[in-house]
């Protein structure tokens, strides 16, 4: 049964900062009190281009980490790439500049009840939530390993502090212009061995995670991967972010990924028949 | 301080604001209710509904264009028997208005889902969707033939008898939209909804291929208003005494105040709430300060105030 997140709220929020990292923006957000209730794997909803554009719909980010000890108060973090007409919009909003917001919006990662190996895969900008997560498993004894890829140097997100709470943290580029030269997928399933890996966290484009889930299905290891699914509202009502997902009784459903996810368990998602008629 | 009445009525059917969903942009109800408590506006016209659960159409399902959107949803949907065991009953506990949106494939359909429908307490009005452009045979598009929608009306409205006020839902994309609007209401439709969609396509310049999965999908947003406002008008011009929900585009008090003028007594938001989960309320504190400024003491006295001709000043 459909959860919605009941926190979600709309606010209007002024921007705190915002700074070219590589090919991203870090945009930090002055969110308030709701900054307590977003977790690792929610997103946001915020309406762009001005009061008179031409972009009618909201545009959904991950929420990267947020922040409730700073002078501002609580703070949300948001790497973005500008590469639509709605991003490139945020990109160029500076300090000051208040935005429309709706947050937190849908599921989070889940959090193992014991202390386990865990590891984290994140694809582009994908790693970006991965890190807030990081820390989290990490204060809660979980020993969390790390891997990062993209098709170039230029597109991986690793923060310096983001090594903080992982054990490990490895590279991959398809060009082989960072790190080493593969696909992130292609050391997994030694990782899961050697490692004993009970659960795996993912973010990125979805081959990468369909790729994911191949491996984990091989293995008694969960997947908690987070979707990116074209949505127009972030809310739930426009039913057009959806996603082919197996029930409880076996039969597929048309999930929405902004409700019953971002975050959905990667085993359950029918990835061959995504974008075909179920 | 000025007293304004804001309600509106559709056949026997009274609501004490003229803001409704748009169906299809509300999903059950609760998602919205997160943000505003569905009984502060008009009514909540739901999702249209089918006789059976429906996956709808594959992703993607929806591109954004100046200043509106495609969707491709395909009329996803629960089916009518748990649509009435669980969102009815939520919509009644909200103490929402309730019309609820019907969708077939054929005339008998529409007749089955009215029966079902006959004996539902808390239900305001039924809104038949005889124009949903996502359907795979546009010979289904039952709007765009005057016969079949007729016939529609007609079975609906012998299905159910004469209680629950019936608003038949009518596509822009036809040559002569006022015949089809008198042909349902010859049929028994109390009320009209103007305008559903318009059928539109995006191509895809680098895969070079029709972007969205059902390849055609419906234009929304205030890139349609236009349309929208002349279909009203034209409509009410020659059916003044019928009821019109009025909507495509409307994104703000004054586009709500261009539809009544034009003849709505009513308007729908689609739209405007993926882009805004409160829209409807701006645009109805909005439409309510509009009506007062100029003057008006009822809504009722500004429908279809742009017929009228320009007195001596």
């Amino acid at each position: 049964m459909t959860q919605l997140n009941k926190h979600a709220k709309q606010l209007l929020a002024p921007i705190v900062s915002n700074k070219r990292v590589g090919q991203y923006h870090q945009i930090i957000i002055n969110i308030g009190e709701i900054a307590t209730n977003c977790k690792p794997g929610n997103f946001v909803a915020i309406s762009v281009g001005g009061g008179s554009s031409s972009m009618v719909l909201r545009r959904a980010f991950a929420i990267s980490r947020v922040s409730t000890s700073t002078t501002v108060g609580g703070t949300m973090e948001l790497i973005v790439a500008p590469h639509g007409q709605g991003s490139k919009w945020l990109c160029a909003q500076g300090e000051g500049v208040v935005l429309d917001l709706v947050a937190p919006l849908g599921t989070a990662f889940g959090i193992p009840t014991e202390p386990v190996p865990v590891l984290l895969v994140g694809g582009g900008y994908g790693s970006a939530p991965l890190f807030g997560l990081a820390e989290l498993l990490n204060s809660r004894g979980c020993r969390v390993d790390m891997l990062l890829g993209a098709s170039t140097g230029s597109k991986i997100y690793a923060p310096m502090e983001g090594k903080r709470a992982v054990n490990s943290m490895r590279i991959y580029t398809e060009d082989g212009t960072m790190g080493v030269a593969g696909r992130v997928t292609d050391p997994i399933a030694e990782i899961i061995k050697d490692l004993n890996v009970a659960v795996i966290y993912s973010c990125g484009p979805m081959p990468m995670l369909a790729a994911i889930t191949k491996i984990t299905n091989e293995f008694d290891v969960i997947h908690q991967c987070a979707v990116e699914e074209s949505m127009a509202c972030g809310v739930g009502i426009c039913m057009t972010c959806v996603l082919p997902v197996e029930n409880e009784d076996g039969t597929i459903s048309n999930l929405r990924s902004c409700i019953d996810g971002p975050v959905m368990d990667g085993a359950k998602v029918q990835w061959s028949k995504v974008g075909q008629q179920i | 301080m000025t007293a304004l009445d804001f309600s509106t009525t559709i056949g026997n059917a009274w609501f004490p604001a003229p803001t409704f969903t748009a169906s299809g942009c509300a999903s059950s109800g609760r998602e919205l209710a997160q943000f505003f408590p569905l009984r502060e506006m008009g009514g909540v016209v739901t999702k249209s509904v089918m006789s059976k659960m429906r996956p709808g159409r594959p992703t993607p399902r929806m591109a954004e264009t100046p200043s509106g959107m495609l969707n491709s949803i395909g009329l996803q949907g629960p089916g009518i028997d748990a649509f009435l065991a669980k969102d009815v009953p939520y919509l009644v506990e909200q103490k929402a208005r309730v019309i609820v949106s019907i969708a077939g494939e054929t005339v008998e359909e529409y007749s089955t889902l009215a029966r079902k429908l006959r004996s539902v307490s808390g239900i305001s009005a039924i809104e038949v969707n005889i124009s949903c452009p996502n359907v795979e045979n546009r010979g289904l598009v039952f709007a765009c033939d005057p016969e079949a929608s007729r016939r529609v009306i007609d079975g609906v409205r012998r299905t159910i008898g004469g209680e629950l006020p019936i608003i038949a839902k009518l596509s822009p994309d036809v040559t002569d939209l006022v015949s089809i609007a008198k042909g349902v209401v010859d049929a028994g439709a109390d009320g009209l909804a103007l305008i559903n969609t318009v059928l539109g396509m995006v191509i895809n310049v680098d895969t070079m291929r029709p972007h969205l999965g059902g390849k055609t999908g419906g234009l929304s947003g205030p890139a349609i208003r236009p349309i929208a406002v002349r279909a009203v008008y034209q409509v009410h011009a020659a059916l003044p005494q019928i009821p019109i929900l009025g909507m495509g585009g409307v994104a703000s008090g004054k586009d709500a105040l261009e539809m009544i003028l034009a003849g709505a007594s009513g308007v729908s938001i689609g739209t405007a709430s993926f882009g805004n989960p409160t829209a409807i309320m701006a645009i109805q504190d909005e439409l309510k300060q509009l009506l007062i400024d100029r003057g008006f003491t009822s809504l009722k006295q500004a429908v279809g105030f742009a017929h009228r001709p320009i007195e001596a000043e």
